[in-house]
């Protein structure tokens, strides 16, 4: 009966409740929308690096390194000599090491020569292995391993052929038609940015860059990055300290997890302010909301006097309004949940593209759970003004006046 | 209810009451006025005559310390907020000049809302078939949007919502006045067969005297309200009376 008359109650002023609710229904979407992508950036981060104990690569900001390296956001500046790559992979305390070498690209696509100890020992979210899909490991120079949506996307299948072109974007580039790459293996979907990069060997990229395939011996005279997995990360300080004080060449070395946290104090400062606005937005939306009910109180006055005379207590009164309240926000909230299912799905590929962060549809999390309470909190607490009023009314007003 | 286990034989009995908005004068001041179960009576007021305030007393929508408000043998003065609120939807039907119903909701909720109050247990379309009869409305008023029906139909629906838990007092607000002059006798006697059939006592009050005829006892405010007469000018000042009355 109660929700009855609430509902029936909200539905005689349609107009002004249903722009109630498309507010609510707006700020909640920009309250929720920006938890979803503070969430999946920090989910998506932090789990496309693991089990690699140190990065190294030519002195840069931490940052930086950490985002061309891994991220393949941004270039590096300078490249560091194949020599030092030797020196330090052959270090006691370190269990393998991986190289990277970056600047090319295919199709928009970035390209990374590595060696075949990328597929063995890379690893992502929690330390699980990357895993083909179909065919192999490198087996010789021209060999390329497609990530999952450069395979999906540009539709190559194994044994197909591809060419190379020098920089990173698009085909107008001199592109290097006389070494055609064969597509040898398909990994599976990693949700991280491994999936839209093509790996082929270093070797290969020595070819494409002008070596001679018969005659050279095809060893790359600089990279611009690699990875170390060491034995134990009790030696992690000290491997890196070694390569710091390189004398031969200036390197630098840093912790994933370190680099990683500065992002993370950076993005703070800004998802602060994200969501202080958002919640001004919602706390506004809120106000709008026990605005609408309570301009109603005065055509209402008849309507509670009425429900008073035939039984209704105060408290009756109150709880009608604070349903009417909630009843708006339910609505809203379903909107919202709605509308950002659908537009997670839609700015998914836009993010990856772009950003390099991978979301994973919408998620309800903790935090979004708890945000969602709070919001109801403070809808009980806003719509206590008119609820309240309409206690005092029905006090006050009687049928009989006068 | 204790009160109904020894069957009062007054269904209204005040005495020495006076009310008084905030600080303002009297508006009402009753020596003693009472009625018996059962009976119909025609109340003649007009607005200002302190009618309004006699019937929130007798609905226990106010209360007032200074004298004694007996209503079904019941001191609504003693009851709690909360327990004079389930007396009035148990025990009280009420009937106003206009706005008895909600616009918003069908005919059949507006009548269950009533029930819903006086915590109602029952055969439900039964006893709203019998009531609609009694008052010459088909069920097909049921499903219908209050504001669809016409004044006429809406004030017997009023009816309906008043009589449906049963009460044994029903207080009636000028029901006829938004009525055409030929509705009016008609809806008078609908009314008094409703009450009659359910042994309901009925306060009517109207300034309409041409309805007096139907009903075996006439009241008037002026002579249950003495406040008028307490006013230190009301024999100097005609022109004020004249608008009291």
């Amino acid at each position: 009966m109660f929700i009855k008359l609430a509902w029936h109650s909200l539905m005689q002023r349609k107009g002004s409740v249903s722009l109630a609710v498309l507010s609510v229904a707006v700020s909640l979407i920009l309250v929720l929308g920006i938890e979803q992508l503070r969430s999946h950036t920090k989910s998506s981060f932090g789990r496309t690096v693991s089990g690699v104990d140190l990065i190294v690569g030519a002195p840069t900001g931490q940052l930086n390194l950490l985002l061309y390296s891994i991220f393949h956001i941004g270039n590096a500046s300078n490249r560091i000599s194949w020599e030092s790559y030797q020196e330090f992979a052959k270090l006691t305390q370190v269990n393998w090491a991986i190289p990277l070498s970056l600047g090319d690209s295919h199709q928009g696509y970035r390209v990374v020569g590595t060696s075949t100890g990328f597929l063995d020992h890379y690893r992502y979210r929690n330390k699980r292995p990357l895993e083909l899909s179909s065919g192999q490991n490198f087996v010789d120079a021209f060999s390329v391993i497609l990530g999952a949506e450069v395979a999906r996307e540009l539709d190559y299948q194994l044994d197909d052929s591809l060419t190379l072109a020098h920089g990173l974007v698009g085909t107008h580039f001199t592109e290097h038609d006389e070494n055609s790459f064969v597509v040898r293996g398909i990994l599976k979907p990693t949700g991280t940015p491994v999936d839209r990069v093509l790996y082929v060997s270093l070797a290969g990229l020595e070819a494409v860059h002008g070596a001679d395939v018969e005659h050279d011996d095809l060893v790359p005279d600089n990279i611009t990055a690699f990875l170390l997995g060491l034995n134990s990360p009790m030696a992690t300080f000290q491997v890196q300290r070694k390569i710091n004080e390189y004398s031969k060449e200036p390197l630098l070395a840093i912790l994933p997890g370190i680099a990683l946290s500065e992002l993370w104090q950076i993005l703070g400062g800004i998802e602060k302010i994200l969501f202080f606005v958002s919640a001004m937005v919602v706390l506004a939306a809120l106000l709008g909301l026990c605005i609408l009910l309570l301009s109603t109180m005065r055509e209402r006055r008849s309507e509670i006097a009425l429900l008073r005379t035939i039984g209704s207590g105060p408290l009756f009164l109150f709880l009608l309004i604070q349903a009417e309240a909630l009843l708006v926000l339910l609505l809203g909230a379903v909107i919202a949940v709605a509308g950002l299912i659908l537009g997670v799905w839609l700015v998914e590929p836009l993010l990856a593209d772009q950003f390099g962060v991978y979301l994973d549809g919408f998620s309800m999390g903790e935090h979004t759970i708890m945000l969602l309470g709070a919001v109801l909190v403070s809808t009980l607490i806003v719509a206590a003004i008119p609820a309240i009023s309409a206690c005092r009314q029905g006090l006050r007003d009687s049928h009989w006046v006068g | 209810m204790n009160a109904f286990t020894t069957r009062p034989q007054l269904a209204i009995e005040v005495e020495q009451l006076r009310f008084a908005y905030r600080k303002g004068p009297a508006v009402l001041e009753v020596p003693y006025w009472s009625l018996p179960v059962g009976e119909q009576v025609f109340l003649r007021g007009r607005s200002g005559s302190g009618k309004s305030t006699l019937l929130n007393l007798l609905a226990g929508i106010l209360v007032t310390k200074s004298g004694s408000q007996k209503v079904l043998g019941q001191s609504l003065g003693e009851l709690s907020e909360r327990k004079r609120d389930r007396f009035r939807a148990k025990h009280i039907g009420v009937v106003f000049q206009r706005f008895n119903l909600i616009p918003y909701l069908s005919v059949e909720d507006n009548i269950r809302v009533a029930t819903h109050f006086a915590g109602f247990r029952g055969d439900f379309r039964g006893r709203v078939r019998e009531l609609l009869g009694g008052l010459c409305l088909g069920e097909e008023v049921l499903p219908k949007k209050v504001v669809h029906l016409s004044v006429g139909q809406q004030q017997r629906v009023a009816i309906v919502r008043a009589l449906i838990n049963e009460p044994e007092l029903l207080l009636v607000d000028e029901p006829t006045s938004a009525l055409d002059p030929e509705a009016r006798d008609a809806f008078v006697q609908l009314l008094m067969n409703a009450c009659e059939q359910k042994k309901c006592t009925l306060v009517f009050v109207s300034h309409d005297s041409s309805l007096e005829r139907h009903f075996p006892l006439v009241a008037d405010m002026r002579e249950i309200n003495i406040a008028w007469k307490l006013r230190p000018d009301w024999d100097t000042a005609p022109e004020a009376l004249a608008d009291v009355y």
